[in-house]
Parts: C-alpha cells; sequence; structure tokens
C-alpha cells in the first residue's frame, strides 16, 4: 500500500536533482547579496538608510 | 535644475486608512460570533447565512484582504510618495484602486455568507470576484510601478523593493491557484484536483502569509519604524540581506501545511527544510526593526506608535520561531488539525499584522489632519488592552492544542484508542474556547476606544488633502559611478527589480510545482476510484457551500491514531477526481476521509446522518457542529449538466453525452439514499409540520439537499474498498 504515496516521483529522470539546484540557486543569491552587502561603501548605505528621514511629516 | 513644486495626495491615504479600520472591525466582530459559535452552537440557530462554516471564511478574508490589504495600500500611497518625493502616478488610477477594492469586499461579504465559495482556503471567492481582484491588483501596481518611474530620487529605499516584490508575487499567487472552471455565474471548479489542488493551494496559501501578511508589512516596518523612531534603521546592509534572503526561501515552504499527507515525500522534505531556513532572515529582520530603537528605548515609554511597533515586532520573532518549529514532521505530527494553528495565526495576525496597522493609524491620521492625537492615554489603554488580549486569545489556544494532540494519541493497555469518541476531546475544549473568546472581546473594546479617539482627533483637525512638497527633478542621465556594483545598480532600477523579483520567486514556485504536475501521469491509479455519481456530485458542492472544510478534514495521516480512529490512511489515488480537494487544514471535528467505509468504525446509517445534520446534539451529545435545518430544502441541480460537463473537460472520466442521463440517475440514487429515511421516519428529527408534509406527498426526501449530502458522505472513502461497500 505503501507504494501509493511513496516513488510518485521516480519515473522523473533525475529528480535527485532538484533539491541540490534548489541549494546552489539559493545560495549562490545569497552569496552575492552577502558580498555586495560587505562591499559596499559606508556613505551609499547611510544616504539610503536616512531617505525615510528626509521630509518631516 | 530647478526646484520643482508638487503636492502628496493624502487623500487616498486617509481613504484607505478608514477602510481598513472599519473592514478591521468588521472581521474581528464576525470572528468573535465564529469564537461564540465554537462553545455555543446554537447562537445563530437555523440561519443559513451566520453558520459557522460559512462565516469563518468571511472572518479570514476580511481579516486579511479587507483589514490587512487596506492598510498595505495606505502605507505604501502614503511612505512611498514620500519616499521617491512624487505624487502618486494617477488620481484617477487611485481612485479606482480604492473603490475597486471596497467593492470587492462588499461582493465577498455577501457571496460568502450565501454559500459561494470554491472551498479553497482564503481563496473562497468565486471566479467573478477572482477576476475583479486581479484586475484591480494591476491598477495597483501600474499606479506604483507609474509613481516609481516618475520618481525624483534616484535610488529606491528597501521599503519600497519590499513593496515590488509583493505586488509582483501576488499576482502571480493569486492568478496560479485561481485557475478555475465556471460553471455559472457565481459556481466554477478548480482546474486541479487532489494531491495537485492541495499542493498549489498551500503554495498560494502559505505564500499569502508571506507577501500579503508580512513582506508588505516588514517594507511598511523599515518605513514606519525609523519614522517614529526619528533615526535611521539599525543596519541598511542586514536588510539588504533580509530581502533577498526572505524572497527567496519563503516561496519554497509551501508544503510545510502538508506533511504526512498524501503529498509527495520529496515535496515534502523541502518544504520543512526551507521553513528552518526562513528562520535566519526572519529574525534578521525582527532585529533590525527592534534594534533601530537602540539608544531611543526611552521614547517607547512616552510613545505609544513605538509601543505598538515594539510589540507588532516582538510577536513577529515569536511567529517566524514558531512557524519553523511547527514544520518538523515530529512537531508538526502533534499540531497540524489542532487549535495550536489557531493561536499561531492570531498571534501574526492581532500581535503582528493588527498592532502594526494600529500604530500605522496612530501615527499617520494626525499628521495628515494637522492636528494631535486626542487622548494619549486612551492610546495606551488600546495598547494594554490589545496586547493582554493576544495573550488571553494565545494561551488557551496552545492549551487546547496540547490537550487534542494528547488525547487524539492515547491508547489504553489493550491497544484501543482511550477516546475513541471524537467528542470525549471537544468536550474538553469548551472552557479554552470560552477563555478564547474573552481574549478576542477584549481586543475590540480596544479597537472601539481606538475608534472613538481617532474620531476626536480627526474632528479637530482637518484633512491637508494635498500637502505641499518640493524636490530636484531626477537627472535624466544616470551618472555612472566607478566600478559600480550590482546591486546599486539594480536598487535605481524598478522595472528591473520587478522582473528580478518575479524570476527569483518563479524558480522557487517552479521547482516546487512542476515534478508535481508531472506527477499527474505518474500517481499510481487506483482503478476502482471512480468519478462522483451525480448526486453526489451535487452533495459535494453542498459540502463546499457550507464550509464542511473548516471544520472537517479528509486526510487521514499514517499514524497509529490515525488509522485506528478513522481508517486506513489516505492515498493520494484516491483524490484524481477531486476539483477542489478538501483535505482542510482543522479538526473541530473528526476526520471524514473513510466516512462512508461500511466495515469502518467512522460507519453511520443513512437516517442517523440525516438526524445529525439537522440536529446534532439529538446522537452526539455535547456536539458543537451547528443544525443545518435548511438542507431540507429542495435541491437545485439546474446546473448539474453543466457541472458533468466541466468535469469531463478537466479529465473527469464521464462518458460522453452523460451529462444528459446524469439527472435521471441522481433521482435514482436519491431514491435509494431516502429509503432508508422513510423507513425510519418516526425516527428523523423533524417537526410535526415536516412529518406532515412528507405524509401527505407535499415534500419528498429524496428531493431534498440532504439526501445529496449524506450520498456524498457514504461515499466519502469507499473506493478503495470496492467489495466491502458496492453492491
Amino acid at each position: 500500500m505503501l507504494k501509493f504515496i511513496k516513488h510518485h516521483l521516480d519515473t522523473i529522470d533525475g529528480v535527485e536533482i532538484f533539491p541540490v539546484l534548489s541549494f546552489l540557486i539559493f545560495f549562490s543569491v545569497f552569496l552575492f547579496a552577502l558580498i555586495y552587502v560587505v562591499k559596499a561603501d559606508k556613505s551609499h548605505m547611510d544616504e539610503m538608510s536616512n531617505l525615510p528621514l528626509d521630509n518631516k511629516n | 535644475m530647478q526646484l520643482e513644486k508638487f503636492s502628496y495626495d493624502n487623500k487616498i491615504v486617509r481613504n484607505f486608512l478608514f477602510a481598513t479600520a472599519l473592514w478591521g472591525l468588521v472581521g474581528f466582530l464576525v470572528g468573535l460570533i465564529c469564537a461564540i459559535e465554537m462553545f455555543w452552537p446554537q447562537l445563530t440557530n437555523g440561519i443559513s447565512f451566520l453558520s459557522f462554516g460559512r462565516l469563518r471564511p468571511l472572518h479570514t478574508n476580511a481579516v486579511i484582504f479587507a483589514f490587512v490589504g487596506n492598510a498595505i495600500f495606505a502605507g505604501v500611497y502614503h511612505s512611498l510618495q514620500r519616499l521617491v518625493k512624487a505624487r502618486m502616478y494617477s488620481d484617477v488610477l487611485s481612485k479606482i484602486h480604492f473603490w475597486g477594492w471596497q467593492l470587492i469586499i462588499v461582493a465577498a461579504a455577501i457571496t460568502l455568507p450565501l454559500g459561494y465559495s470554491t472551498g479553497k482556503e482564503y481563496a473562497e471567492l468565486e471566479w467573478p470576484i477572482d477576476i475583479s481582484i486581479a484586475l484591480v491588483w494591476v491598477i495597483f501596481g501600474w499606479n506604483m510601478m507609474g509613481t516609481i518611474l516618475k520618481r525624483r530620487v534616484k535610488h529606491l529605499y528597501v521599503a519600497i523593493w519590499f513593496y515590488i516584490a509583493s505586488w509582483a508575487t501576488v499576482a502571480v499567487l493569486h492568478i496560479v491557484n485561481s485557475i478555475e472552471l465556471p460553471v455559472s455565474f457565481l459556481k466554477s471548479y478548480s482546474m486541479y484536483a487532489g494531491v495537485q489542488d492541495a499542493l498549489v493551494q498551500w503554495w498560494y496559501g502559505h505564500n499569502a502569509v508571506a507577501f500579503f501578511l508580512t513582506t508588505p508589512f516588514l517594507g511598511l516596518m523599515y518605513y514606519y519604524v525609523p519614522k517614529a523612531a526619528g533615526r535611521p534603521v539599525f543596519s541598511y546592509r542586514l536588510s539588504i540581506i533580509h530581502f533577498w534572503a526572505l524572497i527567496f526561501i519563503y516561496i519554497w515552504a509551501g508544503p510545510h501545511h502538508l506533511l504526512y499527507t498524501a503529498l509527495p515525500d520529496w515535496a515534502q522534505s523541502l518544504g520543512t527544510v526551507f521553513s528552518i531556513m526562513l528562520i535566519a532572515p526572519s529574525w534578521g529582520g525582527m532585529l533590525n526593526g527592534l534594534l533601530t530603537l537602540r539608544g531611543a528605548w526611552d521614547k517607547v515609554r512616552d510613545d505609544v506608535v513605538l509601543k505598538f511597533m515594539v510589540v507588532a515586532i516582538t510577536a513577529y520573532g515569536m511567529v517566524t520561531f514558531e512557524g519553523p518549529m511547527l514544520s518538523l514532521k515530529s512537531l508538526n505530527a502533534m499540531t497540524h488539525y489542532t487549535d495550536w494553528i489557531v493561536g499561531h495565526v492570531h498571534l501574526g495576525a492581532l500581535g503582528w499584522n493588527g498592532c502594526m496597522i494600529f500604530a500605522m493609524l496612530y501615527f499617520i491620521i494626525p499628521r495628515i489632519f494637522q492636528t494631535k492625537l486626542h487622548s494619549q492615554k486612551m492610546a495606551n489603554w488600546h495598547f494594554w488592552l490589545a496586547t493582554a488580549s493576544i495573550i488571553f486569545y494565545a494561551i488557551p489556544m496552545y492549551w487546547a492544542g496540547i490537550v487534542q494532540n494528547q488525547m487524539w494519541r492515547e491508547f489504553n493497555a489493550d491497544g484501543t484508542l482511550t477516546n475513541q469518541n471524537f467528542l470525549d476531546t471537544v468536550t474538553q475544549l469548551i472552557p479554552m474556547y470560552a477563555t478564547r473568546a474573552i481574549g478576542g472581546s477584549i481586543f475590540i473594546v480596544g479597537v472601539l476606544l481606538m475608534f472613538y479617539n481617532l474620531y476626536k482627533t480627526v474632528k479637530s483637525g482637518k484633512l491637508l488633502a494635498n500637502e505641499e512638497a518640493e524636490a530636484y527633478p531626477l537627472a535624466k542621465a544616470n551618472v555612472k559611478h566607478e566600478k559600480e556594483h550590482w546591486h546599486r545598480w539594480i536598487e535605481k532600477r524598478p522595472i528591473q527589480m520587478l522582473l528580478l523579483s518575479i524570476v527569483v520567486i518563479l524558480i522557487g514556485g517552479a521547482i516546487e510545482m512542476i515534478p508535481t504536475f508531472l506527477v499527474k501521469s505518474n500517481i499510481p491509479s487506483i482503478t476502482s476510484v471512480q468519478p462522483y455519481t451525480p448526486l453526489e456530485l451535487e452533495g459535494r458542492d453542498l459540502y463546499i457551500r457550507e464550509g464542511c472544510y473548516n471544520c472537517h478534514s479528509q486526510m487521514i495521516r499514517p499514524f497509529r491514531w490515525e488509522t485506528e480512529r478513522y481508517g486506513d490512511y489516505s492515498k493520494a489515488g484516491e483524490f484524481v477526481y477531486d476539483h477542489p480537494f478538501q483535505w482542510g487544514s482543522k479538526r473541530t471535528g473528526p476526520d471524514l476521509a473513510r466516512e462512508g467505509v461500511k466495515t469502518g468504525r467512522l460507519y453511520k446509517p443513512n437516517d442517523w446522518h440525516f438526524n445529525h445534520l439537522l440536529v446534532p446534539d439529538s446522537v452526539s451529545d455535547g456536539s458543537i457542529m451547528p443544525r443545518y435545518p435548511w438542507l431540507l430544502n429542495k435541491l437545485d441541480s439546474k446546473t448539474l449538466e453543466g457541472k458533468i460537463t466541466a468535469m469531463r473537460k478537466m479529465g473527469v472520466p464521464y462518458p460522453e453525452g452523460y451529462e444528459s442521463k446524469a439527472s435521471g440517475d441522481m433521482r435514482l440514487q436519491a431514491k435509494e439514499v431516502a429509503k432508508p429515511l422513510y423507513d425510519n421516519i418516526d425516527g428523523l428529527m423533524i417537526s410535526d409540520e415536516t412529518y406532515d408534509k412528507i405524509a401527505a406527498g407535499e415534500m419528498k426526501l429524496e428531493e431534498t439537499e440532504m439526501v445529496a449530502v449524506i450520498a456524498y458522505l457514504q461515499r466519502l472513502g469507499t473506493d478503495i474498498y470496492p467489495k466491502a461497500t458496492k453492491k
């Protein structure tokens, strides 16, 4: 009976690649963002973070 | 360059703020009625449009799309204009957006209590309303992107990224999940069936939480917390990581709503892994919000706006820790289908969304009305009432969840279930349900105080409909920085940001869903699984109309304490003709997946079902199910032919031309179902008047809706036991 809820995806070729692919895509975007953030210059960061305070209301 | 003069549109902000407050109150009151019905089921006895199954979708839709929705629009229209130093792109689009959205809400408030429902949680609205939502959403996006494109500030502040990503993702979610085949003006069937429908629905349901209740509010947090605290966000760098990590991970986590169901294990594990990863960006964002107040905590003591924000962000932190924990399979096995989840979502809705919205209302209204808040003291009272009420709400629900889990899985030494009768558990929960309603009432008292306070504030001031502002125009040619980084490049390109956000969320959605769609041809088909008979199909539509799925699941998980109680666990192949799936997410009542199996423990004869639907506590002592006297109305099967044709179009194997025979088959089966009812006519819980009508032949039981519902219930779960149940 277990076969009814398991092994659905067995017939899809190379299905094991999906979790690996997901992780790689996520990790690379995360890495890109991290590298940017570390390298970003301080004055730009300050300028950006002050945008909401740039008006009285 | 010449300084340009322009004005901010405050009127549209005011309209959305008033709408959020008004619909919020409506949503809370409907919620309170639902809460009271849980321990006093006869509160709205016999009034079909006030029964729990119909009001609960109204409550959830009102809170999510009317209360929170209007707040998002108010916050976006207020903060966006100021962040990009430009008036909204078009006043006409703003107006169409506002009135269009309110019309949709009114349409929902009318159709849901009348029982027009697609039967998919948080997406119950029928197809004409779905199309209207898509159109109004496009108007909103058009207006927002138009404003951003004519901005006078080069770089887009992080709040705007959240707005853009939220808009794009909600559009994708809504369209994909709402693909349905209309049968009539207010009736349609989901194009997906069974496992696929479940996956799409929870991909939508989960991400509606993510991209409607969370990311827009994070955008609002990144604007209003610094604004109210008078200092910039703790770390702008962290906010960039927060944004990309969050939108990237969130979209994958939907399957955690389907752990231990018939969904493929692969998809379940993916949902769990991404849910755990979600803790990182969620807490990064929460800390970024709270730490913005570093060195300003003294202000929190005096400023009610900041108080509400602190509670909101703290609630966000708690919910986003709890969520991943509930996605662990072991903890999920204990909490799924219980009231714990109800506590969890209300911590989010009342704490995170509610308190953030109250903060916004108290912050914006005095400013655009050029006055001071009428009473700080009253607002403080509101703050304490709201905070205390959340505790009064959540703790009884957590407690109830633990009680349910403990009692459902308790075995005697001889291997039988200790609480074989589902009601053993239900009756234990009544005090918790009552306490929860008290919590909800306290929350509403706070909201009423807010209404009075804001009313007085508005009366004492005057709306500054067009707020004068000035700024330099944006230079046409972008001066390129030396060695410009890609991210800085994207920060000033809204369209590219929009497209990149869509790509990012589509990767998650596609990788998760495409394999599961391919499953369609790969589901081990169970040859004995047959399409519903016409009468069962009609009964199923009544099951959806009454919102039975709000309290009953149809998905037996592979645990001994479930199979012992309900019967063999559910298999993916059993749901291939279920448009839409009705697995449910909460067990206020027992699971119904094997309700019709004659050899099963749950099996009840037709006359039992008849009495149970009319007067539940007459056959189930202590039952809190509503009574359904209106099921004695005549079944309206005018659209039966259309239903059969629609089902065939979607791949349900009704023979060609069957639609013309369907109604004859339906009448035959109805007679068969009604026969045991006539045989026991003296035992039926009907009034003397009805009895006389039946005796005089003025009323025929086989023509009632009741018979269709019973036929459907008696079909549930029987397909895999063809010999045991078919004559």
